[in-house]
């Protein structure tokens, strides 16, 4: 497709954990008649039967050469039929748990695992295929496209202009890899997006202009998005400029795998031992059923406060269904203990989640907060990020930031209880500290917001409707050993530099001139790198001998190799550091030779196993 | 603990419902032969047809013809009430000797399964939206095949008379589409865990 051709369409593509969505608007149409339309997905449900459903289940299936007929696996494009991607993927490996790659997308920011590494489905036997995590990411980009070019035969997904969403809480590294697998399918106009940003866009698209009337200036708005594997919290605050009101995402929280397949797992345990009691012991097969039913139940009985109880009910595998099946109920009071007192208890502004030691390299597995309670994940991301506002507003120091507004997203808020439960929680902080109560602001759409939002920021980026400012929501910084004398059995105290000041722009850069560094020719020198999301006011090129431990938190190491060519291997050059934001949202860190003014690229995933 | 649908009345509520659920699905199975979609088209519009322009038809109208509707809907829609509803499975079971209780657990994953298979995948509403059991009128011109007239049928519209049961009609079929070569007479794979 011809580069020079306008994009027809803006594109919101919502790449989620458990779920993909794709959401367009057709920016030729007038202004007027400019409907976001959700993309029908195309894909198996099961063997030899497709159907369009609006989210593409975020799961890769990879088959037994003799499990499938070649028919049963086809769709209307051809790819790879030994990589299913969708409902029948998640369907099959409920029943063949070591053939599924499931949760991709945290692993894209797993410290301890090089994302290119093919290492899932994790530890099935050597004759199944793995793949990355990042292959995984391409499937599923690689299934949009095609259900794209299904219904828009003429138009290339790859050509419009893309919005692809991702955690706020993302590090550079899983952003920048995000972006590599949209750039390896030949995405052209690409935008990375943070999901409560896009959550945010889908709200102001909703309110239309009577968004001005819901917040004024010195409004901070949070954002709690609780989706089926993650939890995401962003802020945002309400200022003025030159008149206007303007919205600044002030601070993001930590990366949470905490979501509602936690919850609907909860509830599951919950009844298999009420089953237990009865003295029927479950099968693995028959506590997958329950979890599905207890899915189900939950919906109900957290949506409509009529109904005490919702039988779940576990059929038997085999053709004899009487006899064979299990029944039980799952009650109001189980739900309100399990989920509303597991999941959000009542806690204080001052109680916070156990802090987790930092295992990431030996880590295998996901790293799950190992706290469920999302209230005491708020408690701390408040008090944490008490200054964030600060400067924008002009607010006095306090304990914790002090919300006035709150947006609900994620497919966990549809139940209003729970978030009336998280809104009684944050008004009961406020009314402690004597601050008046936030309001919700009224979503839409919990499941497709994101996409929905996500294409309506491509109509934002033409200069139309409100642009939230932002900016990288963390500040970067590389390590560096002191130079001191050596003591022996002391690590060397670490100093960090500031390389990239927080809330950097979109194609802006920073120069970091303070420090130059040895790097030895034609051999990887290796950085060890930090984030941090509350210093704010360091500049880039700040030195840091002391910091609070959970001010800086470590990332992966960062690596840079400055390639022989003309120089000799071995040769130690004296290089700075510069940072720059792409236009696409990436973090770009960057080695420039004092003798010349070639830049060579600094590599983030460099990941020990 | 208190399952309270093993109690009698509930039980026999239960049982009712499938019925009900049965009913509707032979209603459906009826609706919706012959709109097979035999396989999944290409994204490509399918050119016309250039059908050459008949001159104006003298012979007299063909005898009517009977269509053999295509099994292959028929066939998709048991699958799919076999995977959701364990639809197959349930109407080949033999009831007698099983207890209410046991056929009511069983009821609810078919009533379950069936209503949401039916909700997915089709739209209906009732044909006349007056109070079943109610007086009311059937104007001249009415469709035949959506009001069926029993009893008393004499005289000419507009009709009086009360209304026994509301009618369905589907308002669209969204099947799921079919790869081509699939075989649709599998309703259900045999299941062999390794």
């Amino acid at each position: 497709m011809n580069d020079r051709i306008s994009p027809q369409y803006a594109v919101g593509i919502d790449l989620g954990t458990t779920n993909c969505v794709v959401s367009y608007v057709d920016l030729t149409a007038p202004e007027e008649e400019q409907v976001r339309e959700v993309l029908p997905l195309l894909q198996l449900t099961t063997p030899g039967f497709a159907e369009e459903l609006a989210q593409l289940p975020s799961f890769l299936y990879l088959p037994h050469e003799s499990e499938l007929t070649d028919e049963d696996k086809q769709l209307p494009w051809q790819h790879d039929s030994n990589r299913l991607t969708g409902q029948l993927a998640r369907q099959l490996g409920s029943k063949t748990p070591l053939r599924l790659v499931a949760s991709a997308k945290s692993w894209l920011c797993h410290g301890g695992v090089d994302p290119r590494q093919p290492n899932l489905p994790l530890n099935s036997p050597d004759e199944v295929e793995k793949v990355s995590p990042y292959e995984a990411t391409v499937a599923y980009l690689q299934h949009l496209i095609d259900s794209w070019r299904y219904k828009h035969p003429d138009q290339a997904l790859v050509g419009q202009d893309v919005t692809i969403t991702v955690p706020a809480s993302f590090d550079p590294a899983a952003r920048e890899l995000t972006a590599e697998a949209a750039r390896s399918l030949g995405f052209q106009h690409l935008t990375l997006l943070e999901e409560p940003q896009a959550a945010v866009y889908n709200w102001l698209e909703y309110a239309g202009d009577d968004w001005r009337e819901e917040v004024s200036v010195g409004d901070i708005i949070l954002v709690v998005d609780i989706g089926g594997g993650t939890t995401d919290l962003s802020l945002i605050a309400v200022a003025e400029e030159d008149g206007n009101l303007v919205l600044n995402r002030i601070a993001v929280g930590d990366h949470i795998l905490l979501g509602g397949d936690n919850m609907d797992l909860a509830l599951a345990y919950v009844v298999r031992n009420k089953l237990a009691q009865e003295g029927k012991k479950l099968q693995p097969w028959q506590i997958q059923a329950i979890v599905h039913g207890c899915r189900d139940a939950k919906e109900q009985l957290l949506i409509d406060s009529d109904v005490q109880a919702v039988p779940i009910v576990v059929p038997s595998r085999g053709s004899k269904l009487i006899g064979g099946t299990i029944s039980t109920e799952l009650t109001r009071d189980e739900v309100a203990a399990t989920l509303v007192e597991g999941f959000f208890p009542k806690a204080g502004i001052d109680q916070h989640p156990q802090q987790q030691a930092r295992t990431a390299l030996t880590q295998m597995g996901l790293p799950y907060a190992q706290d469920a309670a999302v209230s005491r994940h708020l408690a701390a991301f408040l008090c944490r990020q008490s200054a964030a506002a600060n400067e924008v507003l002009g607010l006095e120091e306090s304990e914790f930031i002090k919300p006035t507004a709150v947006l609900f997203n994620g497919g966990v808020l549809k139940a209003p209880n729970l978030e009336n439960r998280v809104l009684e929680i944050i008004n009961q902080w406020l009314a402690d500290a004597a601050a008046e109560p936030a309001k919700k602001l009224a979503g839409a759409d919990l499941d497709l917001a994101v996409a929905k939002g996500a294409s309506y920021y491509g109509f934002v980026r033409q200069g139309k409707g409100v642009r939230i400012r932002g900016g990288i929501a963390s500040a970067y910084y590389v390590g560096i050993e002191s130079a001191m004398p050596a003591v022996p059995g002391m690590e060397p105290p670490l100093e960090a530099l500031c390389v990239a000041p927080f809330g950097m722009e979109e194609g802006t850069e920073a120069d970091v001139p303070s420090r130059e560094f040895g790097l030895v020719v034609g051999e990887p020198v290796k950085f060890r790198f930090y984030g941090s999301t509350v210093r704010r006011e360091d500049a880039a090129g700040t030195h840091l001998d002391y910091w609070d431990e959970d001010e800086l938190e470590e990332l992966p190491e960062i690596q840079v190799v400055l390639p022989v060519e003309d120089r000799n291997p071995g040769d130690v050059v004296p290089v700075r550091l510069a940072a720059r934001v792409t236009e696409v949202g990436t973090l770009c860190l960057e080695a420039i030779p004092r003798d010349s003014s070639a830049r060579w690229q600094v590599e983030f995933d460099v990941r020990t196993k | 603990m208190s399952v309270d649908f093993t109690t009698f009345p509930a039980t026999l509520d239960a049982l009712h419902l499938l019925l009900a659920v049965l009913a509707s699905v032979f209603v459906i199975l009826f609706f919706v032969r012959g709109k097979a979609k035999p396989s999944i088209p290409e994204p490509v519009a399918s050119p016309a047809p250039a059908a050459a322009a008949e001159p104006a038809p003298v012979a007299p109208p063909p005898a009517p013809v009977l269509k053999e509707a295509t099994p292959d809907a028929a066939l998709q829609l048991l699958a799919l009430l076999q995977q959701e509803a364990r639809f197959v499975d349930f109407v080949n079971e033999d009831l007698a000797g099983h207890s209410d209780a046991d056929i009511g657990a069983v009821a609810r994953v078919v009533h379950d399964g069936a209503k949401k298979t039916i909700q997915e995948y089709f739209s209906m509403s009732p044909i006349r939206t007056e109070e079943e059991e109610s007086r009311v009128t059937v104007q001249d011109g009415f469709n035949a095949a959506e009001i069926r007239l029993t009893g008393n049928v004499v005289g000419q519209a507009p009709f009086s008379g009360t209304l026994v049961h509301r009618g369905w009609k589907v308002t669209s079929v969204k099947l799921p589409k079919l790869a081509d070569g699939h075989d649709t007479s599998i309703v259900a794979a045999a299941e062999v865990e390794l």
